[in-house]
């Protein structure tokens, strides 16, 4: 089970702020492909990725992250802070 | 240190407090960021990442004092409902000279911009987009 996590538009786009999926996505861009598939709202919020960034496991990464082992992806706009 | 909380916070009594607290440091610099009306901004509501909020700024700050000798580095992050005003975040940081303090200061805050995870809504109105410019100033670094 991997847990799915989104934040700010993706979240609001997507409907849901978390989910639990069974995948067999080997990286973190089979697992998009996996959710465009799945539902129109998908597809809307991953339409762009390079207006998205992940992290697997609470640390950010790339869209060709393996995903063997991990327990957390999260998808989200480019931070704000500061 | 480091704190992410909900609650306003007093930037002058933190700025004090921590440098009571600077044994050994002959500089101390702070910028506090603050919510600013433009536009008819009402308030803004900051979204975070509990768990990798603090991992990620626990890394910023060991990144910093790896790069600069610092004695001391506070940093104060809110998410929730913030009024205009209102102060969103701080970075405190204490050295023995002034140039790694205003230094360390400034990386801070160009890291905590763009790879801590919060997402800043304007309330009423559309998400905060990301700056190029915020994204490009990690290059200096």
């Amino acid at each position: 089970m991997l847990t799915l996590l989104y934040f700010a538009w993706v979240r609001e786009r997507i409907g849901l702020p978390r989910e639990k999926v069974e995948t067999g996505a080997a990286t973190v861009a089979d697992l998009i492909a996996e959710l465009i598939a799945r539902d129109e709202a998908y597809a809307l919020a991953f339409a762009d990725l390079t207006s998205l960034r992940v992290a697997v496991d609470q640390k950010l990464t790339s869209f060709d992250a393996p995903l063997a082992g991990a327990r957390e992806v999260a998808f989200f706009p480019p931070m704000t802070g500061g | 240190m480091l704190r992410v909380q909900a609650e306003p916070f007093d930037a002058g009594a933190e700025v004090n407090a921590f440098t009571a607290g600077a044994t050994g440091a002959g500089a101390v610099v702070s910028f506090t960021g603050i919510v600013r009306g433009d536009g008819g901004l009402r308030a803004l509501e900051i979204e975070h990442y509990p768990g990798m909020t603090e991992s990620a700024i626990a890394a910023i700050i060991a990144e910093a004092r790896a790069r600069w000798e610092l004695t001391d580095v506070l940093v104060i992050h809110r998410y929730g409902l913030l009024e205009l005003g209102a102060p969103i975040m701080m970075v405190a940081t204490a050295a023995r000279h002034r140039v790694a303090a205003f230094q360390a200061a400034e990386f801070l805050m160009d890291y905590l911009k763009s790879r801590a995870p919060f997402w800043k809504k304007e309330v009423g109105g559309d998400w905060v987009k990301a700056k190029a410019e915020d994204e490009d100033a990690l290059d200096r670094w």
